[in-house]
């Protein structure tokens, strides 16, 4: 079972498909949502991912943050609307960038793929734990397991999503917040959904798929759309400046660099030959005379 | 000028070349075949079972997975459960406890046996399914002869039961619930017969 490439990491372009392949969009509507988790379970379910130990810290919340295990944790947020209290539900995951900064951060070849239909999946096998990722993602989603030394993240469900299936966490939620299709059938209802928000009194309301990385294969509603930071999401999120550095521009300045400095030195031998160091003791191999004869 | 520019001795043709390949190759010139292998759908060929979840009243359907096809010679084990699509009431989805029910089928602290504490005691002791079912049939026996009322205090037939009660699941059927009232409303004369079925 195979998903034709987009891309793989630290590799070559893989060879151009020639099906049509709509990419698939996880559309999260987080003023629908009402923090049963039912997703978060699926998710361990299906994956077969082991418990996490929780703690109580004053929240509903399971955990403070995605671990390497819990790769969908809803984010409980309590915001003050001029004295209204608004508990605002959030889907942390992986957001599954078009332009993914995990996969443009790392070094090992085949460990970060993105498939056509846009789903951005790790491949251990191919892993080499050096943790690029986690500093390529502007979401910080990445998590290392320090046991295993690799990282894991939502897969989207890549192995239902191969056979036609929806992701587990989408065939779980119980009130319809979290749909699936193409990207163009989710922003529709997204889109929607956000024009009803604004009738009904959230003028700030909005989709949030931001440009910054591409656009994301999970797009989410907001109803407070001009303060993201309120869920908890960057406000324009882009693939880390030292990232795109080191392996745009920086990379290529490097490899010339040294290219040169060989092509240089290569030159200087063939034009020049050895440098002779006169102080040197003479090599008694040198004494013999048609030394070239000698091999 | 037929002197060449340089005069290369074997060795040192080698070395070159040697050390020049090694620079190549570390540059960049990878020619490993890169592929991404999709997980395996753990669902592909599984048995699927429909069924009730049997937790509160809402009676969502659910799909047990099992593991083999029912051939002869493989003992299923429950691998997966989800959400039916096809049921009317939750159409595909779950709560969260109602997505842990693998986890209530495949748990080693399930109980599968008869559990018994006697009257005053502090301690569960383990006994046979058949003792269980004769006690709870003596209880009712002796309870019924005991407390059921054939008629009220004008003489009228009544033939009620008061002092047992039987309580359904909620994932008894039409025909459980019918079977219910049948063997103990009609049968036994029981008047406090309760479920939380929806279905």
């Amino acid at each position: 079972m195979s998903l034709e490439l987009l891309r793989i990491s630290a590799s070559g372009s893989p060879a151009p498909g020639v099906r049509s392949v709509p990419a698939v969009t996880k559309l999260v509507d987080t003023t629908t949502c009402i923090g049963c988790k039912a997703c978060e379970v699926a998710c361990q379910e299906w994956n077969d991912l082991p418990p996490e130990p929780t703690t109580q810290t004053g929240t509903y919340q399971t955990l403070p943050d995605l671990t390497a295990n819990f790769w969908n944790l809803i984010t409980f947020n309590e915001h003050d609307d001029s004295g209204t209290l608004r508990w605002l539900m959030r889907k942390d995951q992986c957001m599954h960038c078009s332009e993914p900064g995990c996969l443009i951060a790392c070094p090992a070849p085949g460990a970060i793929v993105q498939y056509a239909n846009g789903i951005v999946d790790f491949q251990q096998d191919h892993c080499i734990g050096c943790g690029y990722c986690v500093t390529g993602c502007p979401f910080d989603v990445p998590k290392f397991n320090p046991r295993t030394r690799r990282v894991y993240k939502c897969t989207l469900c890549v192995d239902r999503v191969s056979v036609g299936l929806q992701p587990a966490c989408v065939k779980a939620c119980p009130t319809s917040c979290l749909q699936f299709g193409t990207k163009e059938a989710m922003l529709e209802i997204a889109n929607r959904r956000v024009e009803q928000l604004k009738a009904s009194g959230f003028a700030r309301a909005a989709v949030y798929d931001p440009p910054g990385v591409g656009g994301t294969g999970v797009v989410t509603v907001l109803a407070f759309a001009d303060q993201p930071e309120l869920y908890g999401l960057p406000r324009d999120p882009t693939v880390p400046m030292a990232v795109s550095f080191w392996k745009g521009p920086l990379k290529w300045i490097g490899n010339l660099a040294m290219l040169g400095g060989l092509a240089v030195a290569a030159i200087h031998y063939v034009r020049f030959g050895r440098k002779e160091d006169p102080d040197q003791i003479p090599n008694p191999k040198d004494q013999i005379p048609n030394s070239t004869t000698r091999l | 000028m037929n002197q060449p520019l340089v005069r290369l001795t074997r060795r040192e043709f080698l070395r070159t070349g040697t050390i020049g390949a090694a620079t190549v190759s570390a540059l960049g010139f990878d020619l490993t075949a890169a592929y991404a292998q999709v997980r395996e759908l753990k669902i592909a060929r599984t048995t699927e079972t429909r069924s009730t979840c049997p937790y509160c009243s809402v009676s969502c359907g659910v799909i047990i997975h099992t593991l083999g096809d029912r051939s002869r010679n493989v003992r299923p084990a429950v691998v997966h459960v989800e959400g039916d699509p096809d049921h009317p009431i939750n159409q595909g989805t779950l709560c969260p406890k109602g997505i842990t029910l693998k986890q209530n089928i495949v748990n080693d602290r399930r109980l599968t046996k008869v559990k018994y504490r006697a009257p005053g005691s502090r301690v569960w002791e383990e006994k046979p399914w058949d003792w269980a079912i004769d006690r709870i049939a003596r209880l009712v026996k002796d309870t019924r002869d005991r407390r059921l009322r054939i008629e009220d205090a004008r003489g009228r037939a009544l033939h009620a039961l008061t002092a047992v009660g039987v309580i359904g699941g909620c994932t008894d059927t039409n025909e459980v619930n019918y079977l219910l009232v049948k063997a103990f409303r009609a049968g036994l004369g029981v008047v406090p017969i309760e479920q939380q079925a929806r279905i």
